[in-house]
């Protein structure tokens, strides 16, 4: 099925992106739970969720400032955990880069894991879009997981410490990720560039400031873009 | 943490992940980009989302020198799940639910 229009594309958005509320809200809310307990006020979790909006980066600062890192040491961090974004926005501006800057300006703001990785799917998958039915696609991907987004951050930070110590929420990042991922291994190099990246890791986890997550996902997409080359030359 | 503190690193961050966000989206604009770097492209989310992962799962036990066997079991089923049936709420699912029969039997 195509996506033609912008008004049908935008709720094909909201639509697929539902599944990943699901993902959003417990790390908005353990978020908004972890910065009470480190003793930030409601403004000051609120204002971090809707400044930053991204998990990793966000418990990677609280968790340095919790063990009074410099404060150069805790930015430069938390920016490497979001690196990855950069990567996104260079991987989304061929199909979203003719939009006007005023959309771009706040498509940049709303990017995020769930958007980046419904959108680039879709677009792959249906080149015929027109650049405001992806806009439109887009901003309806956003538009659900962010307000859970900011409503979760909230009820973490009004519930605060209240939840119980047992339950493994913070296990709900890598298992989100992987569930993300796990479906794209589409072909050989996507397989490739993943192994890589799995191997690479392990011996880089000990780079200090989060940059051995830039080293192994830089080897992984190196290893999957040659072992495209290398089938293409095959075939 | 003083507040000074805090809002020093909150506004950095929002700043700095505004513009690692903004960089090619608003900067690049419409020029084409090369095919060496569109080959990479295609491979940012296979490659950084296990990098991130991995040392979570490989590294998770209190110590944090290996794996917790709960975590890496839900691990590896959440993948396995999400490559044969295609469905991200599936992984979820399957994942959150060994890791929870994993606490309640092993307590």
């Amino acid at each position: 099925m195509s996506t033609t229009t912008t008004k049908t594309a935008f709720w094909r958005g909201v639509r697929d992106s539902a599944p990943f509320t699901l993902v959003a809200g417990p790390f908005a809310l353990l978020f908004g739970v972890l910065a009470t307990e480190a003793g930030l006020n409601l403004f000051e979790v609120m204002t971090f969720s809707l400044a930053v909006i991204a998990g990793a980066a966000q418990f990677t600062a609280l968790q340095l400032m919790q063990e009074n890192a410099p404060t150069v040491v805790v930015i430069i961090s938390a920016l490497a955990v979001n690196l990855r974004v950069a990567m996104y926005s260079a991987a989304l501006t061929p199909y979203l880069g003719r939009a006007p800057m005023w959309q771009r300006v706040f498509a940049a703001y709303l990017l995020v894991d769930q958007s980046y990785a419904l959108s680039h799917q879709k677009f792959e998958a249906e080149p015929a879009m027109t650049v405001p039915a992806r806009m439109a696609y887009y901003m309806g991907t956003c538009m659900l997981v962010m307000t859970v987004w900011y409503g979760a951050s909230l009820a973490g930070a009004l519930i605060g410490s209240a939840l119980p110590p047992q339950i493994p929420i913070d296990f709900a990042l890598p298992i989100a990720f992987l569930a993300m991922v796990a479906p794209a291994m589409r072909t050989l190099p996507h397989v490739i560039a993943a192994f890589t990246a799995v191997v690479v890791s392990l011996f880089a986890a000990a780079v200090p400031w989060s940059l051995g997550l830039i080293i192994a996902g830089g080897a992984g997409m190196i290893a999957g873009a040659q072992a495209e080359l290398w089938m293409e030359r095959r075939a | 943490m003083s507040t000074l503190t805090l809002w020093t690193v909150i506004i950095s961050l929002g700043v700095g992940s505004f513009l690692l966000r903004f960089s090619f989206l608003g900067l690049v604009g419409d020029r084409p980009l090369p095919p060496w770097l569109l080959r990479h492209l295609r491979y940012t989310a296979v490659a950084i989302l296990p990098a991130m992962v991995t040392p979570l799962v490989a590294f998770s036990n209190e110590a944090g020198t290996g794996p917790e066997p709960g975590r890496l079991l839900a691990a590896l089923v959440a993948v396995g799940v999400g490559m044969k049936t295609k469905n991200v709420l599936a992984s979820i699912g399957s994942g959150a639910v060994v890791l929870t029969l994993y606490i309640l039997i092993m307590g």
